[in-house]
């Protein structure tokens, strides 16, 4: 009984509630002599830009794990007429037969556009004695000039089914070697699939139409939806950027914890492991062991990446909490409770877990966005996820190669990353001013 | 000092070894082997080809032969550019990563300083603001996303003009340097600008700066002989990590710049398992980021007798 009381009378120590200001006697009477701290976990209340890190978090994880349910569309489906678009609604496209040999019958008289469709555009114009060959240009119609030479054809007729979309071009027939304009036409292609894609991608045919899916971001250069893609990649990108820190701090805890607690030759040879794969240079080793575990034929390498960034990255997490522990056992409450009587696991499980669980989770909240960073590094350069799972850092990968003529595809997935990046760094350094001093040393 | 210095270097060393030998089993763990190619090959030339490179060895004679070479400064010939040193390869590259990094550094150091110092004289003002702003962007875009719209400004501007005022991808002289040596440094800055503030705002609280001004000191004296020199120290102390972060976080930006730099050569060496030039660029890489680590330990320890005591034991 007695030793349950001193017990008692030590615990405010360390879950404190109120406890004297260092160094009250100078300002005695200027101020209250003690501060309210509150019970067990500092949870005093965020800075305004951390909730709104917190708001931005939950809307990401809403954004990649909800926004499936809503948004049905496959992230892996290929839309092959509809590649590198802008947004677009929903759309109706009329069914034609594509045929690369198609020839019209007879000749005409004047220059004659046969169909205009954002699958083929057929052109005829008439031909002209001694011409044995015509080239022909296509521009944009607000454009100038002849615009890209598209063809030199022997006959007086062309079909263009160069990666039409539903602008208004200008087409120009010359004879090769004269600069006489023979014919010209403006044509705006009406929107049209191709019968054998439509039944390739099954959609249903009503009166020689069929209806296409809206794409409110646009499709990628394969002619996926970006939307889509957007929420699988970040289910991908964020899973890995809250499971890899998850696993590596736990371990770091427990290795950590260990050392401290065991001491001596045992500590000394521990910590002497966590000097040497410090001294690893980071991405060259990511890189490596990436490399090392590989990937089988279809799985999607997500397995071998958080393991790759478990085995570098969980030393300052060990590094940290060996160091709490060794401090933490000088306390003064801690010492009274072995006094009294508590067993070591009682002592880490009351005293010490509640003192560094702050510190953790302070140290996650910094591990999530380099986790995030490190995996879209390497998706950048091929060595992430592997297709068909996509992730951020993949996509931008994917969109770098269409960077001059559509940046969206880059820009897209690159500020999703961004933005999780910036709401993981604010909540981190919301919740280390939050908690007490002993967090700011945590950069 | 002495007994400091050796301990340093002996610590250095078996780190190097560390990491060699770490690179050495991880790479032979890969699946797969770099012999492996598109064309069948007859068993006879693969017999003579793995004689050639020693892989019908057993694994410990393999290693022991690695280590062997690696003391002579030997680390092979590659596999997949044929009858091409690895040493050559290292020699020829890595002067372009290293003038790329140097360059990023100094770029990342001179700003830092500046935007660090004009933040924390303007605390709370719409300049600090403004900067620290930038800062947290800077730390929160990834570099290949910085580079990639460094280039797509590069080359709007360039149309803009309708004359390639800046080159877009490639290396040589100066102008082919700034702007991948910017983007480089870009993180780096944004970290050590935060640094610079922090210590900045530290110094000018600080008792001797009232000294000084009451002794008369203000304005650029003030500034440039009591506030900066002091407020450097913590930004100087964070350089070596800072060298070590800008030559191995180089890749990134070489690969997008087409710049021929050695971490291009080990994104295309490992996508081919290249197997020595992998293991001889991260030997190096690592013998060249762990000797950079002690140099300015040792630095420090003559500077401050203090850090000498407490990192010789």
């Amino acid at each position: 009984m007695k030793m349950s009381l001193s017990y008692d009378l030590f615990r405010p120590y360390s879950l404190s509630t109120t406890y004297p200001l260092a160094g009250d006697g100078a300002c005695s009477g200027n101020g209250p002599e003690s501060v309210e701290l509150p019970l067990a976990m500092p949870s005093p209340s965020l800075s305004r830009s951390g909730k709104l890190a917190g708001v931005a978090i939950v809307l990401l994880l809403v954004f990649v794990f909800i926004g499936p349910l809503v948004w049905q569309q496959d992230p892996s489906r290929q839309w092959l007429s509809q590649i590198s678009m802008g947004p677009s609604a929903s759309n109706s496209a009329r069914l034609v037969d594509n045929d690369s040999l198609w020839q019209p019958r007879g000749e005409v008289q004047t220059a004659v556009v046969h169909s205009a469709n954002t699958e083929f555009v057929r052109l005829q114009w008439p031909a002209v004695e001694g011409v044995h060959a015509y080239q022909v240009f296509r521009n944009f119609a607000e454009q100038s000039g002849l615009g890209i030479p598209l063809a030199v054809s022997r006959v007086a007729y062309y079909q263009d089914e160069l990666q039409l979309a539903e602008t208004r071009y200008r087409y120009t027939v010359k004879a090769e070697g004269s600069d006489k304009v023979l014919a010209e036409w403006e044509v705006t292609p009406e929107p049209a699939m191709s019968r054998f894609e439509a039944q390739l991608q099954g959609l249903p045919e009503q009166s020689g139409r069929v209806i296409l899916p809206a794409h409110p971001l646009g499709t990628d250069a394969l002619g996926r939806d970006i939307l889509a893609r957007l929420m699988a990649g970040g289910r991908t990108s964020l899973m890995v950027g809250l499971i890899a820190p998850c696993l590596f701090i736990a371990f770091g805890c427990l290795y950590g914890a260990l050392a401290g607690i065991a001491g001596g030759w045992l500590d000394n040879v521990a910590m002497r492991v966590v000097d040497f794969v410090i001294a690893l240079p980071f991405l060259l080793f990511m890189i490596l062991l990436r490399v090392a575990f590989g990937i089988g034929p279809g799985e999607d390498g997500v397995f071998p990446l958080i393991l790759a960034m478990v085995m570098m990255s969980w030393t300052g997490s060990a590094r940290l909490i060996r160091g709490q522990v060794l401090s933490l056992s000088q306390q003064p409450y801690v010492e009274a409770a072995r006094l009294a009587g508590m067993g070591r696991l009682q002592i880490i499980v009351r005293h010490m877990l509640p003192n560094v669980l702050p510190m953790i989770l302070v140290s996650f909240s910094f591990a999530v966005p380099s986790a995030i960073f490190t995996e879209a590094f390497l998706s950048f350069i091929g060595l992430g996820v592997a297709p068909p799972s996509t992730s951020w850092g993949a996509q931008c990968n994917d969109g770098i190669k269409t960077l001059l003529s559509h940046p969206q595809q880059m820009l897209l997935p690159a500020a999703m990353i961004s933005i999780a990046v910036l709401a993981f760094n604010t909540l981190g350094d919301a919740l280390r001013d939050a908690g007490d001093s002993r967090l700011r040393e945590l950069s | 000092m002495w007994t400091f210095a050796f301990k340093r270097l002996l610590s250095g060393a078996v780190t190097i070894w560390f990491i060699a030998t770490a690179t050495f089993f991880a790479m032979h763990a890969v699946p797969g082997d770099p012999l492996t190619r598109d064309k069948a090959m007859s068993p006879a030339v693969r017999a003579q080809l793995e004689q050639r490179y020693g892989l019908d060895k057993p694994l410990v004679t393999q290693y022991r032969l690695f280590l062997g070479n690696m003391l002579k400064g030997d680390f092979g010939i590659s596999f997949t550019q044929e009858n091409r040193r690895v040493n050559d390869i290292i020699r020829e590259h890595f002067p372009v990563s290293a003038m790329l990094g140097i360059t990023a550094l100094l770029i990342a150091f001179i700003g830092a300083v500046a935007a660090g110092s004009i933040a924390a004289q303007f605390r709370g003002q719409w300049p600090d603001r403004l900067l620290m702003m930038a800062v947290v962007a800077a730390i929160s875009v990834p570099g290949f996303v910085i580079a990639a719209v460094a280039q797509l400004l590069i080359v709007q501007l360039n149309n803009r003009l309708g004359q390639p005022l800046i080159p877009v991808a490639g290396w040589g002289g100066f102008s082919h340097l700034w702007v991948p040596a910017l983007v480089l440094g870009l993180g780096t800055m944004a970290y050590l600008s935060r640094l610079m503030r922090a210590s900045m705002l530290e110094v000018t609280n600080s008792e001797y700066i009232l000294a000084a001004r009451a002794k008369g000191a203000y304005g650029w004296r003030l500034f440039w002989s009591h506030q900066l020199r002091n407020a450097l120290l913590p930004v100087v102390t964070e350089l070596g990590p800072a060298i070590a972060a800008l030559t191995t976080g180089g890749f990134v930006v070489e690969l997008i710049f087409a710049i021929p730099g050695l971490g291009r050569y080990f994104v295309q060496a490992v996508q081919q398992l290249d197997y020595t030039v992998i293991m001889g660029t991260t030997v190096f890489y690592g013998a060249f980021l762990v000797i950079m680590v002690v140099a300015v330990d040792i630095a420090y320890g003559l500077i401050d007798p203090r850090i000498r005591y407490s990192r010789g034991r």
